[in-house]
């Protein structure tokens, strides 16, 4: 059911008690995964909004689930969707950003330039254990909705680079492309983030505590 | 034999190449220039750091005020009027 372009489409079905009862419960289990994923695509007031209209849909739909074992990726898909038909009602967003200056940025390159120390293959993973999931997080936010929804589906939610084309309903070229430029994005960020916020002195020094992302 | 590529274009098809989602001629021509550039192996070393990192650092909480009124907002989904509010 994955592959669904629009499940929300589907024929409105009447459901009786029992079905109601089962996509209650495959709601609650999935709630926490759903509202984590709608809060890397959209603002804490935003998410929880996303969150219901995605239910709203769902249940709609919910007869046209053949597999409930896929359930919680058919919620996933229907979150994305929903937030993508959001986003284009919202006139407010570029439909591009500019992004020559990050084109040649090399986060490998700028750490081994960083490192007083003869490089070593610890020191990105020195650099990347300094950021904690909510430090992450932040570094996500900073990336217009654009080129952090690809990112977010492709490396947090595992959706196949094809799947996410359906979704948004984009060539799977212009997917590639948001994919290239959100990771340098991505990577300038990163690096940004922590010169700003003092991560990089724990980092050179060598820190033996930092947890090793392996 | 497989056209010589530079470093940029090869650090461009990375992540790319990691994914599998080149055609098996670019994923060639990747291949057969990390075969001879130590320094585009160190950025595909980062490269799958950044994924794996990426992939793991999940911040997944779930408030339990936004809990409740999304259970409350899922209980509501059953009643006769269909598609309740949050009270």
């Amino acid at each position: 059911m994955l592959g669904l372009r629009d499940p929300s489409l589907l024929v409105e079905v009447i459901m009786d008690g029992n079905d109601t009862a089962v996509f209650q419960q495959l709601a609650r289990d999935e709630l926490a995964g759903l509202y984590a994923l709608a809060r890397r695509l959209t603002s804490r007031d935003a998410a929880e909004d996303l969150v219901q209209e995605t239910l709203l849909r769902a249940y709609r739909s919910f007869a046209s689930l053949r597999d409930h074992q896929a359930g919680g990726g058919w919620l996933r898909v229907i979150l994305t969707n929903v937030w993508r038909d959001r986003l284009r009602k919202d006139s407010r967003q570029p439909s591009e950003v500019p992004i020559d200056d990050v084109e040649h940025f090399s986060l490998y390159r700028t750490l081994v330039e960083e490192d007083p120390f003869p490089y070593s293959d610890r020191l990105h993973l020195d650099f990347l254990g300094s950021f904690s999931e909510h430090d992450v997080h932040l570094v996500l936010q900073r990336l217009a909705p654009l080129y952090r929804a690809p990112l977010v589906l492709r490396y947090m939610e595992g959706f196949p680079t094809k799947q996410i084309a359906q979704v948004l309903e984009l060539p799977l070229g212009t997917v590639l492309s948001q994919l290239h430029r959100g990771r340098k994005l991505f990577e300038r960020a990163l690096w940004d983030y922590a010169t700003e916020s003092g991560l990089m002195s724990g980092t050179v020094a060598g820190r033996e505590d930092a947890p090793c992302i392996d | 034999m497989h056209r010589l590529i530079s470093c940029s274009a090869a650090v461009e098809r990375l992540w790319a190449y990691l994914d599998q989602d080149l055609d098996e001629h670019d994923q060639r021509e990747v291949e057969a220039h990390l075969a001879l550039c130590k320094r585009c192996c160190g950025e595909l070393e980062l490269a799958k750091h950044l994924r794996r990192f990426l992939a793991t650092k999940h911040a997944a909480d779930l408030p339990p005020g936004v809990r409740d009124r999304l259970d409350r907002f899922i209980d509501a989904l059953a009643e006769p009027a269909g598609e309740g509010g949050t009270q």
